[in-house]
């Protein structure tokens, strides 16, 4: 029997896209065909796990947030802590501070519930301030301004088998294989997430949060949840990044770490899960590139490529070639 | 005819105002019951306290004889007390198909899956499309929202609604801002629609309150002030003077308010 229009319709809306599986396809590939750029690939792959993590929250519930390092900088402590204190396993580790950070959102989400934006960009900038400070004083735990040194991580190994596992190397190859498998992970599991019941309902309480209500939904808890899950994966990102440089130092919890990932996502766009992944290449690439070119202006190039991106229109933006045609009559 | 929802002596006050004075409201089941008044009558008010936007500074409201006077909005929509909204309230960036199969999922309890993909169960679907039929919005289901014309807007206003499964649907002036020629769409689906469901109906078309409603509860300055069949409700005499006032200008009869 040929499915309605409406089944087919609403099937089509959760179809992969070819530019979804080619890039997740370019993941492994980046991998094989770029060994001398693994360092700076692993950075760019957690940038992008944590922006991820920001669009499930800003993107699809239309939470904005100038504190996101505070999970971030909590999953990176965790697991630094975890290994120097408890066990080197990075996995265990991994999953320690993802358990940890999601705590954190559960605490912290109800003081995103209500109010207005300006609110809750304070309040989360409030937390991720706190976290910071915190850090700073109890350096019997943390190091406080020195950082926590010496983190010895163990080497990856798959669960339940008797194999060696593979060592972090200097050259960043383990690592960055880590964190693309984590990256991929996370990815497939959002999509289904943000294609499910539970993240369209997402989208619409961001789009009319009376209406999401008057048709049953509860609101609040909803965002809780996607709080608490956004916490968990910018844990991760934190976790990948103290557990591949084996450091973890105030800096994670820093202002400018909150501030870098909503750039990032900016650049790449908003509400289609894939934004963090496109703006942390572009951001780090663009980085990378300028700082080479002309190390102490790298803002003032920044900055200018952020205006014109925001005055073009990102749209318009990737696509040169509509630049000097006529725009269509409205 | 058994009471589905009712209200005793409720009262809202704003400072000293009382925007709902002491209204006792009986519902029956399979209603098609208007409820009229000037504006400032405190109409939407009565409808905010019976959805539970707002909380009423005395008094009690029952469904089914259980008291809901305290519960939170989201679980009356569960029971079945749904409302739609004068102005439009919609999900601009979501698809009629996308925001009816959410409204359908929630009703079904399975809208905090967040494995299986909206409408991966082919009910959900059918069901959505038997609403997107009747409320002719099957050719724009898949358009964002925010480019439908007005009409069809108003339209999905009401589906999503019914996509409630609702036992005591609230309409909120259904048709307003709609022009003229678009009315006769919504009339003619608000009169099809399932004879079990209660209906209160807000609306200042006096067209659409005659020709669609049995019962009418004329609201005046926060307090019911007539009650009856829509004949002796029309032809009360108190009525016409406070609310119907201007048909004696325009000839005998009801007018448009």
């Amino acid at each position: 029997m040929a499915a309605s229009p409406a089944a087919r319709s609403l099937a089509g809306y959760a179809r992969w896209r070819w530019w979804e599986l080619a890039l997740l396809a370019a993941l492994p590939l980046s991998w094989l065909l770029l060994p001398g750029q693994s360092l700076l690939l692993n950075e760019i792959a957690i940038v992008a796990l944590f922006a991820v993590s920001l669009d499930l929250i800003l993107g699809y519930a239309g939470i904005v947030s100038l504190g996101h390092a505070a999970f971030f900088g909590f999953g990176a402590y965790t697991a630094a802590l975890f290994a120097k204190n408890v066990m080197p396993d990075p996995l265990t580790g991994l999953a320690v501070a993802v358990g940890a950070s999601a705590l954190l959102g559960l605490a912290t989400s109800v003081l995103v519930l209500r109010g207005s934006d300006l609110t809750r960009l304070m309040v989360t900038l409030g937390v991720a301030s706190i976290l910071y400070e915190l850090a700073n004083r109890l350096d019997w735990l943390t190091g406080g301004a020195d950082g926590l040194q010496g983190v010895v991580m163990g080497a990856l190994t798959v669960p339940g088998s008797t194999l060696a596992g593979f060592a972090f190397d200097l050259s960043g190859r383990t690592a960055y294989a880590y964190s693309l498998v984590v990256l991929a992970i996370v990815l497939v599991v959002a999509r289904r997430l943000v294609h499910s019941p539970f993240g369209i309902s997402l989208q619409a309480l961001r789009d009319n949060r009376l209406r999401a209500s008057s048709l049953g939904i509860s609101t609040s808890l909803r965002l809780v949840a996607v709080y608490t899950i956004a916490a968990a994966i910018a844990g991760a990102a934190g976790a990948l990044l103290a557990q591949t440089t084996g450091f973890a130092s105030l800096d994670v919890f820093d202002f400018h770490r909150s501030a870098e990932v909503l750039l990032v996502l900016v650049i790449g766009g908003t509400g289609y899960l894939y934004g963090g992944v496109f703006g942390a290449l572009v951001f780090k690439l663009l980085h990378d590139l300028i700082a080479a070119w002309t190390p102490q202006y790298w803002n003032f190039w920044l900055g200018l490529f952020l205006v014109a991106l925001v005055l073009v229109g990102r749209d318009r933006f990737v696509r040169p070639w509509t630049w000097f045609a006529r725009r269509p009559p409205p | 005819m058994t009471t589905v929802l009712q209200t005793h002596s409720l009262v809202k006050r704003f400072g000293g105002l009382a925007a709902t004075n002491d209204v006792s409201l009986a519902i029956e089941r399979g209603a098609r019951h208007a409820l009229i008044g000037p504006n400032g009558a405190g109409k939407t008010t009565l409808i905010n306290l019976l959805t539970g936007v707002l909380e009423p500074t005395s008094g009690t409201i029952a469904l089914d004889g259980r008291d809901i006077t305290t519960l939170a909005p989201h679980l009356r929509v569960r029971r079945g007390v749904v409302r739609t909204f004068q102005i439009t309230q919609l999900f601009q960036t979501l698809t009629p198909l996308s925001s009816l199969a959410l409204a359908v999922s929630v009703h079904r309890r399975t809208s905090a899956s967040w494995w299986r993909r909206l409408g991966s169960d082919a009910a959900v679907a059918g069901e959505c499309e038997t609403l997107l039929e009747r409320f002719r919005l099957l050719d724009v289901m898949d358009q964002p929202v925010h480019a439908l014309a007005y009409g069809k807007r108003r339209l999905l206003e009401i589906a999503l609604a019914l996509a409630c499964a609702p036992r005591v649907l609230l309409l909120d002036e259904p048709v307003a801002g709609v022009p003229e020629g678009e009315r006769q769409e919504i009339f003619e689906t608000i009169s099809a629609l399932p004879a079990d469901v209660s209906i209160l109906l807000i609306e200042h078309d006096m067209d659409l309150v005659f020709s669609f409603a049995r019962t009418v509860t004329v609201l005046v300055n926060g307090a019911v002030f007539a009650e009856g069949d829509v004949g002796s409700v029309a032809q009360d005499p108190r009525v016409k003077a406070v609310y119907l006032g201007e048909a004696d200008e325009h000839g005998p009869g009801i007018v448009h308010a």
